[in-house]
């Protein structure tokens, strides 16, 4: 008994540590998809063809392929263009990037599902189209996209194990370290995965909530 | 002679190869109600957002208190104005729709004082007070506090008017306010619009309800095909028509 505390402490220690990379990657990543996502999809829904050609261009490519293969690119491949990026900042970037492509959709989606008269009627009120967005658009379509958002939130969380792959020090980095040095690879990744557990049962049930509060507005 | 409240000159719209309005021309005087009536396609709800530019017009201009709307003259040519100095003259000009559009979002309270709030920098305390005096004045004012789908179909229209009085608008415009509703909630959204063409409010009313143009509005137009066919007092127009076309219209309606 006294032997599996001392292990638990020993492989549990740095896989906690990782957990704190994880999270940070995580809200980071998740930041920047959001901002970047619903930006596009504004963009998208009011520029003109070739920028929105070019937004669509971004989104298939991105949404059709790899983040893993994103990342070697971002990690590996930028090098030689340029800027040397650390794996932690690679990851959100490279995490981000996807994300934002794949939320941009989303957001687009909430936008058009929100009827022309909304709009019109805000316009007839008097409002500019920046207070149209910023006061009866935007608010209608946050609570559309709550939902999705939430779920994309939960499968960015675990999708960050793949970070791993660039060396980004989080939970599957440490596990796989851990699982070289002291040959536990069975109670090691029980313990990985129950972490991730840990931390996105409780997300899953906040976005429960948050799709409950919003039936009740429906 | 002094210049009237609302002057339509010439109005063209076209949507491609579609030719909705062919040259209307209409005038209105302060405290006056005109109601447009016409078969569906005529063109009188695109006329009426014409009028506060939701819909941009081909040809034809639109003056308000004298002044074009939509647009300002630089060397003598009109030029279209800014989103933002429009939305300034949209302010003068209460809008009421047939969907209603109630935004879902926001409590009727939050739905009347927003536009206040935000278009005329009203502090929060004061839109509230003028949101309720306004609900009140639609005999809403026990609702204040519901959200849009928790109130009926007349409701909600209902607070949609109070929505457009809290504008304070020189200028109301009602595009089929009872089209949407079950016969038995359009008395109450009828009553409403009653009074406030009693109290001497300014409005342009596109309606099938012509028992209804007839007690409330002061000239009648009657659009067929994008063009003004027959206009006038309503007992002139509606009680004695003279085209065909407004006859066979008005029978039609009255039989339905």
């Amino acid at each position: 008994m006294e032997g599996f505390a001392s292990k638990l402490v020993d492989l549990g220690g740095p896989l906690l540590l990782g957990a704190t990379t994880t999270i940070a990657i995580t809200l980071s990543a998740l930041a920047l998809a959001v901002v970047l996502g619903l930006a596009l999809a504004l963009i998208r829904l009011f520029a003109i063809r070739p920028v929105t050609w070019a937004i669509a261009a971004y989104v298939e490519v991105f949404r059709n392929t790899p983040v893993l293969a994103q990342l070697f690119i971002l990690y590996f491949g930028l090098p030689y263009l340029g800027p040397k990026l650390d794996p932690f900042t690679a990851a959100i970037i490279g995490l981000g990037l996807n994300g934002g492509a794949v939320l941009s959709e989303v957001f687009r989606a909430g936008l058009v599902a929100i009827h022309h008269g909304q709009r019109e009627a805000a316009l007839a009120a008097g409002m500019t189209p920046w207070m149209t967005l910023r006061y009866i658009i935007l608010p209608q379509t946050w609570r559309i996209t709550l939902p999705p958002l939430g779920n994309y939130a939960i499968a960015l969380l675990k999708d960050t194990a793949v970070v791993s792959a660039i060396a980004a020090p989080e939970i599957m980095f440490w596990a796989r370290n851990l699982v070289t040095s002291t040959f536990e690879t069975t109670f090691v990744y029980i313990l990985a995965a129950l972490l991730y557990f840990c931390l996105s049962f409780p997300l899953a049930r906040l976005v429960e909530q948050f799709e409950r509060r919003q039936r009740a507005w429906q | 002679m002094a210049e009237p409240l609302l002057r339509v000159e010439d109005l063209h719209k076209d949507f491609g190869s579609l030719m909705v309005l062919k040259g209307v021309d209409m005038t209105l005087d302060r405290g006056h109600k005109t109601a447009v009536i016409g078969p569906s396609g005529c063109g009188k709800s695109t006329m009426l957002r014409c009028i506060n530019y939701m819909e941009v017009p081909s040809r034809g201009h639109v003056y308000l208190d004298g002044e074009p709307f939509g647009e300002r003259l630089v060397d003598g040519k009109f030029v279209r104005m800014s989103e933002k100095e429009l939305a300034l003259q949209r302010a003068h000009v209460g809008m009421v729709f047939q969907g209603f559009y109630l935004w879902p979002h926001l409590n009727a309270r939050d739905n009347v004082a927003i536009g206040p709030m935000k278009v005329r920098g009203m502090p929060k305390r004061e839109a509230y007070e003028l949101a309720e005096a306004m609900l009140e004045k639609v005999h809403m004012g026990h609702k204040v506090d519901e959200f849009p789908e928790r109130l009926s179909g007349g409701q909600q229209q209902r607070v949609a008017i109070a929505r457009a009085l809290s504008q304070q608008p020189k200028l109301m415009l009602f595009d089929e306010p009872t089209s949407a509703l079950d016969p038995e909630l359009i008395g109450e959204v009828l009553n409403v619009i009653h009074e406030l063409a009693v109290e001497g409010r300014s409005m342009v009313l596109v309606t099938h309800e012509i028992r209804f143009a007839r007690d409330v509005a002061d000239h009648v137009i009657f659009l067929h095909d994008g063009v003004i066919v027959e206009q006038g007092p309503p007992d002139d127009v509606i009680a004695h028509p003279e085209h065909e076309r407004l006859r066979a219209f008005l029978r039609q309606i009255m039989d339905h």
